[in-house]
């Protein structure tokens, strides 16, 4: 079984915006496999190589500035290196910004690995005018450096054979040696000895990097599997360290940094190359009026197309699953099984793909904003609000786009380093008032609302502006909560690079977001399906024999009826309805409906509207086609009027009718509030890695919505309305 | 008191003295190369007053004015 062996493994690590994942595609030819790491919700991509004689996996490590990790995010790319079958990493360092890049390559050279250095974007180097010698470069970190263009594909036929040179046993060059303080070296002494218990067998160069590694990464973090023996000795060592006036912390890195200056001392000829063109842009794009003005155009941008934009795809995917429905009705035989097709797994296909434009267009309007450098001027412009409610700048783009529709929102929330602040936001925005919500909104404002005016404006519109409004200080307030009781911790560090601008790849921004649809067609697909399948079973079982009976009988009597074809069909189409209203009232979605009735009386609504609700978990939108089933309507739509009249005319038990302005108020702030979506909680799963943050996001909203609607519908009555 | 890379104005150089954030924010912007002789300049303000950007070892760098304000500068002497 030769195939199904582990070909040994080579990393691709890199710097943020160093071009790392532009090199990936290039070399793998887009032909990658996105998993994921163990235990955390970072994406594996990798993808299977031929190199010379034999295989090996390509793996592209998220960017990172330094192997120190606090965290067990930050701490992947270390266990990678230590625990897989890493043969040897390919360090990808920006050639126009060299001494942090080459600070990573130092790390890992340290840690004994084989490393190449790839110095990308060689062409913008020369073109600043700055001349490396990459000869010595080599000599001085004992590792082949190889220059490339990633972009360009130049020089990737040389870095595969430095790569297949790499992965031959250790030719025995000197490697990179940086002198640390004679006290520091007494430490790593001292903690040696405690490492090679934890990692015996491991070469005596590599328990130094071990060491030095623990020391500057140890204390205060949540890193996983580091023994206690481990971690009492970098205690006790820090503490005497401390004891004595120094700081282990800045010992360790200006060491490297002190090695790394006198190295390009002699490599580099001229400093600081900033491109002049890309300040010149900065100087636009970041100024304080027209900074903010281009910045409001790209945001309206971004939302005109997830919102209007989109709109002719996703009703293209409505009718190509409308007509998949029919075709399937045509060729099965009427009967449950011709339903689960129909309304249950084409329905369910058609609820997960009907994402797919949305999710392809944010991700590109993202991919472009972040390759082209302007996401990280994004954060710069509105950070100042975003730090009010104790959210990262980056945040930004993920809520606006909750507007359109939280599931591509959530999926963007990745652009979020830490994954406490990217958990914050993918929690608060599904109170964002999405798209979905819109057609309850017009059917609510439109039944109760119908012609009346407060003061200058139509009822309508204020309701509609206060939904709005409501949506956005809930969310940020909901963010604010969240921060300070469910996810504690520092507020979010605002420490960002600001890459020089650059024109994007069409062909990663396609390649990139292609993947993520992938991703969310396969990951949350399966749920959402499984979910519609559920949903579609508790509203049609279990059929009632009496009821079909009873309509058999009354379709004979209109038969025999003196009418005129039209006519007949009327009385036949109405009776279809009002059999499925009586087959829905008897479902075991009909029944929860009546059985939570006493529940929702207190916020204005009755059994109905509860068995609307439970529909509208597919999507809010269903809400509406579930009531015109509800009401014995058949198929209707927010602008229908016979469902609007059907909704003025129904009546509590008492004779009071159900549909008054307030109980309307109580309806549209149940659905701003309430989490009714299951596609939601499918992509929460998905990004969050667990069941536990959806169940969380799902109690707190309906909770909410519960009680706002309570106070709304009681506070109302109180007050007079009603 | 020395002055802070908040005080900075626009444009003027300086050199790092001391980082006092919290541990992992220090180790961060250490490793980043804000180090203590490293040469930075303030480039600009964000419009909305906060974050601040910075020059530095041939890149740019933004951060908070809470931050900056824990990082001592020496400022060079006008050229």
């Amino acid at each position: 079984m030769r195939d199904s062996e582990t070909p040994p493994q080579v990393l691709i690590a890199g710097n943020p915006n160093c071009g790392k994942s532009t090199l990936f595609n290039a070399l793998s030819g887009g032909s990658a496999h996105v998993g994921n790491y163990p235990g955390v919700t970072v994406d594996r991509t990798s993808a299977r190589l031929r190199l010379g004689e034999r295989d090996v996996e390509l793996v592209d490590v998220p960017g990172m500035y330094s192997l120190t990790a606090s965290s067990p995010e930050e701490q992947l790319a270390v266990n990678a290196l230590t625990e897989g079958d890493t043969r040897a990493v390919v360090c990808v360092v920006d050639a126009t910004t060299l001494e942090r890049g080459l600070y990573l390559a130092l790390q890992l050279i340290e840690s004994g690995v084989s490393v190449v250095i790839a110095l990308n974007m060689m062409d913008s180097a020369e073109r600043l005018g700055l001349r490396i010698d990459t000869e010595r470069l080599s000599q001085l970190f004992g590792s082949p450096v190889v220059p490339v263009v990633a972009t360009k594909r130049r020089g990737l036929d040389t870095l595969l054979a430095a790569l297949d040179e790499a992965l031959a046993p250790d030719s025995g060059t000197k490697k990179a040696n940086v002198t640390y303080p004679p006290e520091l070296e007494a430490d790593v002494a001292e903690l040696v000895p405690v490492i090679a218990q934890w990692r015996s067998g491991t070469a005596p160069s590599q328990l130094r990097a071990v060491a030095l590694w623990c020391l500057l990464s140890l204390g205060e973090d949540s890193l996983r599997g580091v023994p206690d023996d481990v971690r009492n000795a970098v205690h006790r060592i820090r503490e005497a360290a401390t004891a004595q006036g120094r700081n282990l912390d800045l010992e360790i890195i200006s060491s490297r940094y002190v090695w790394l200056d006198g190295a390009l001392g002699e490599v580099c000829t001229t400093r600081d190359p900033r491109p002049s063109w890309s300040e010149r842009i900065d100087r636009v794009l970041t100024h304080p009026v027209v900074g903010l003005v281009v910045f409001a155009s790209v945001m309206f941008a971004i939302f005109e197309a997830l919102f209007a934009g989109a709109e002719p795809l996703i009703s293209a995917i409505e009718r190509l699953t409308g007509f998949m429905q029919a075709q399937a009705a045509a060729i099965l035989p009427p009967g449950v099984l011709q339903d689960l097709v129909v309304e249950g797994i084409i329905a369910g296909v058609g609820n997960v793909i009907v994402f797919a434009p949305q999710i392809l267009m944010l991700f590109l309007f993202i991919g472009f904003l972040e390759d082209s450098g302007y996401l990280a001027r994004v954060a710069f412009v509105i950070d100042r609000v975003m730090k009010g409610v104790g959210l990262h700048g980056k945040a930004f783009v993920p809520l606006l786009s909750g507007f359109a529709c939280a599931v591509p929102a959530v999926m963007a929330t990745r652009t979020i380093e830490r994954r406490r602040d990217r958990l914050v936001t993918m929690l608060a925005l599904p109170l964002m008032s999405c798209s979905a919500r819109l057609p309850i909104y017009i059917l609510v404002v439109g039944t109760v609302f119908a012609g009346q005016s407060l003061g200058w404006f139509s009822a309508g519109a204020v309701a509609l502006f206060s939904m709005y409004t409501l949506s956005v200080l809930v969310t940020l307030a909901a963010a604010a909560l969240i921060r300070r009781t469910v996810l504690p911790g520092p507020a979010p560090t605002f420490v960002l690079e600001m890459p020089p601008y650059r024109w994007p790849s069409a062909q990663i921004l396609w390649i990139n977001a292609w993947r993520r649809l992938r991703i969310f067609l396969v990951d949350a697909g399966t749920i959402i399906l499984a979910m519609t399948i559920l949903l579609w079973a508790l509203l049609s079982f279990p059929k009632s024999a009496e009821v079909a009976e009873h309509y058999t009988a009354e379709r004979e009597r209109v038969q025999q009826m003196a009418l005129s074809d039209v006519e007949k069909a009327d009385a036949l189409r109405s009776l279809d309805s009002q059999e499925a209203a009586d087959q829905l009232a008897n479902s075991l979605g009909g029944r929860f409906g009546h059985a939570i009735e006493p529940a929702l009386r207190p916020i204005g609504f009755d059994w109905q509207i509860g068995v609307g609700i439970i529909g509208a978990f597919a999507a809010r939108e269903v809400f509406i086609s579930t009531l015109g089933v509800v009401f014995g309507i058949g198929e209707a739509d927010e602008e229908n009027t016979p469902l609007r009249e059907a909704l003025r005319d129904a009546r509590h038990a008492d004779g009071t009718p159900v549909m008054t302005p307030l109980s309307g108020v109580s309806l549209m702030i149940f659905f701003l509030l309430a989490c009714q979506c299951m596609s939601t909680i499918a992509v929460v799963r998905r990004e969050s890695g667990s069941w536990k943050w959806p169940v969380f996001l799902f109690s707190y909203m309906t909770v909410l919505a519960y009680m706002a609607s309570l106070a709304v519908y009681q506070g109302g009555q109180l007050l007079g309305f009603g | 008191m020395k002055p802070s890379l908040a005080d900075l104005p626009v444009g003027q150089h300086a050199a790092i003295e001391s980082i006092d954030c919290d541990r992992s924010l220090s180790r961060r912007l250490m490793e980043m190369g804000l180090l203590p002789g490293t040469r930075v300049r303030v480039v600009r303000v964000a419009p909305l007053g906060d974050p601040i950007e910075l020059r530095l070892r041939n890149y740019s760098l933004s951060v908070r004015r809470a931050e900056a304000a824990r990082i001592a500068v020496s400022p060079e002497a006008a050229e």
